[in-house]
């Protein structure tokens, strides 16, 4: 199974309302392990599509495997679950729950889900942690409250949180709009390390192309769109 | 489902003023309840405690709730006396184990006059078994001699051995008998009971100070019959108001009502104190539903408190609510952390509830039954208490499934792109 594609799309169509189709896409194929970057403008529903990849929005019609899971065939729990066991995800802004530690947001995923835990290969979510916050140079971070840190701190936390559990598939969201230029190229680097230590496929959507070059492949979603062809 | 209350709790603690609050205003709704809850019992068993030992309370026939008044409570009065011979008759009757007479119908400044025998300060009992104690002095034997009830004392700062004037009726001091002041022998212990509001002076007492009236005025000046002379001549008792019966065996009681009811020699009527009591608590029982519904009221405002609480933390925890989606939780998940965080809320405020009910009562207890005469009981909570707590405690659920159901709309509304 794993070798499986990360994400297969066969005419796939999502609209918020009946009609109106945000996506259309003929399709798309994401091998295993590569790193993608997604760009388009705003509104072109770069988020929609992460949002009916991650199992959130429901697609119309058309087909979606997921790591081999024909997403539209699982009930809402299943596609919840595998989320939450085999995915990754970071947002643009506000990854984390202010309330917990940032050890404990980097842990929460296996608290949530038995199986994330049960990938982490016999170590406790806590050593996994720690070893990620080292990797991510946030280790000193680890009893601090989510809502002491600094935007970049956050993200840090939240590629920890994503990538913690070896997850196949992480997404992120525009993950380094709100970084400046040397913070970026930064977590970019550190991103991809561990994207590779963990054999993950990285879905990365920007509006920024100044990153494209440092990615496997760039697609366009207006281009990937069936209007568009 | 472990990681969600354990996520509850933290939430909860990351906005402590407002979940603290919320948790007061439920524990504060929790302790009226109970605390209503417990000065109710306390009053009703003060209330049915205020004579004990009594299985009959007899008297000229009229109304029952009257004679209670009058000979219990020391209200109202009686429309008529009956005779001492019937009394007699009554207190040596085979069945009966000890009587006490109570002659009432007279006044000392607005308290009430009890003319009584010795078995009064033997036999009477309240509160279960507290029986008549004196603080201070003796019991009255001679037929000028009283007893005061600890409030008597204190409201009009009497002691032994001062010299005081009876009134005749209860109006007021209009007609005195003061050509014959009564001496106080003593004063009672503080029985917090009516007890404490009356004068007790001997059934020889009450006919002495009426032997020279006619037609109830007093003696024209130079007809009184001098104190001294009826000392020395001793006073014949001719009437008594109502008289308290104790019989051998308790199954005799209703029998002996029923006898007297029937009796022949002169119309009377007999009442089971513990009966009568009941009846009239439920006459005047109006005042704890109005408790209860109070407290019931405020119990709800609690639980709005907690919804709106809760319902306005929703729009600024959207986010929050998109990265535990994102992360993999499920819709309905979202709805349990909710429903989690306000059974916690429900759970601490109804435990701070308790605790502070029980650290009121404990406070109160001693001062209360001191000012009031009401036992507040410091027991474990009763069955209508724990019934209380668990309707609090599933209500504190079930309000929660508004804004969980809110939460579960946002949720589903917003996916992984919740506004910011």
């Amino acid at each position: 199974m794993t070798d499986s594609p990360a994400v297969v799309l066969d005419q796939l169509r999502f609209g918020y309302k009946q009609g109106r189709d945000i996506l259309d896409i003929p399709s798309l194929a994401v091998p295993r392990r590569e790193k993608v970057f997604l760009f388009g403008p705003s509104g072109s529903g770069k988020t929609t599509l992460l949002g009916v990849i991650a199992g959130v929005l429901e697609a119309q019609s058309g087909t979606l495997r997921v790591m081999g899971e024909d997403l539209r065939a699982l009930s809402g729990a299943k596609r919840d679950a595998l989320r939450g066991a085999r995915m990754g995800y970071i947002f643009q802004l506000f990854n984390l729950l202010p309330y917990l530690s940032v050890r404990d947001n980097i842990t929460l995923p296996c608290r949530l889900h038995p199986a994330r835990a049960a990938r982490l290969n016999g170590s406790s979510p806590v050593a996994a942690a720690e070893a990620l916050a080292a990797q991510l140079d946030i280790a000193e971070l680890l009893d601090e409250p989510a809502r002491d840190l600094s935007v970049g701190q956050q993200q840090r936390v939240a590629a920890a949180r994503a990538l913690i559990g070896n997850p196949e598939l992480v997404i992120a969201d525009e993950p380094t709009s709100a970084l400046d230029a040397d913070h970026r190229a930064q977590f970019l680097e550190t991103l991809f390390g561990c994207c590779e230590r963990a054999g993950a496929t990285l879905l990365f959507v920007s509006h920024d192309r100044s990153l494209e070059s440092r990615f496997d492949r760039a697609l366009s979603l207006p281009e990937l769109q069936r209007s568009a062809a | 489902m472990k990681a969600l209350w354990s996520l509850a709790a933290q939430s909860l603690w990351s906005r402590r003023l407002t979940s603290g609050l919320t948790m007061l205003s439920i524990a504060l709704s929790v302790t009226l309840l109970l605390g209503i809850e417990s000065v109710r019992t306390g009053a009703r068993d003060s209330f049915s405690n205020t004579i004990s030992g009594v299985d009959l309370i007899g008297g000229a026939r009229g109304g029952s709730l009257q004679l209670l008044l009058y000979t219990v409570f020391r209200l109202g009065s009686a429309t008529n006396n009956i005779s001492y011979e019937t009394y007699q008759h009554w207190a040596e009757h085979p069945a009966v184990a000890w009587a006490v007479p109570y002659s009432l119908g007279d006044s000392h400044r607005g308290f009430r006059v009890v003319g009584t025998t010795e078995a009064f300060y033997k036999h009477f009992r309240y509160r279960r078994d507290r029986g008549i104690e004196f603080a201070d002095g003796r019991a009255p034997s001679g037929i000028f001699e009283t007893a005061l009830g600890s409030e008597v004392a204190r409201a009009l700062g009497y002691t032994v051995g001062q010299k005081i004037a009876i009134t005749h009726g209860l109006a007021g001091d209009l007609l005195q008998h003061d050509d014959k002041p009564f001496t106080v022998t003593g004063i009672l212990a503080r029985t917090a009971t009516p007890v404490d509001r009356s004068l007790y002076v001997t059934l020889e007492g009450i006919s002495a100070v009426h032997v020279d009236w006619e037609s109830g005025a007093p003696p024209m000046p130079g007809e009184e019959i001098p104190a001294e002379q009826l000392e020395r001549e001793g006073v014949k008792i001719e009437q008594i108001t109502a008289f308290l019966l104790s019989a051998k065996r308790r199954v005799d009681a209703l029998r002996l009502q029923r006898e007297i009811n029937t009796y022949t020699g002169e119309p009377l009527m007999a009442v089971i104190p513990g009966v009568a009591l009941a009846e009239m608590w439920r006459t005047i029982g109006y005042g704890e539903t109005a408790l209860a519904v109070t407290a019931f009221f405020v119990l709800i405002a609690g639980l709005l408190g907690m919804i709106v609480a809760l319902y306005t933390s929703l729009e600024e925890r959207r986010r929050e609510m998109a990265v535990l989606r994102a992360i993999g939780a499920r819709p309905s998940s979202i709805v349990m952390l909710l429903v989690a965080e306000s059974a916690l809320l429900t759970v601490g405020g109804v435990a701070a509830g308790l605790a502070l009910t029980y650290a009121a009562l404990w406070v109160a207890q001693g001062p209360v039954e001191q000012a009031v005469g009401l036992t507040l009981t410091l027991g474990a909570p009763s069955q209508l208490a724990w019934i209380y707590v668990g309707c609090i405690l599933a209500a504190g659920v079930v309000v929660a499934l508004l804004p969980a159901w809110k939460a579960y709309r946002n949720t589903l509304a917003d996916g992984l792109s919740a506004r910011l």
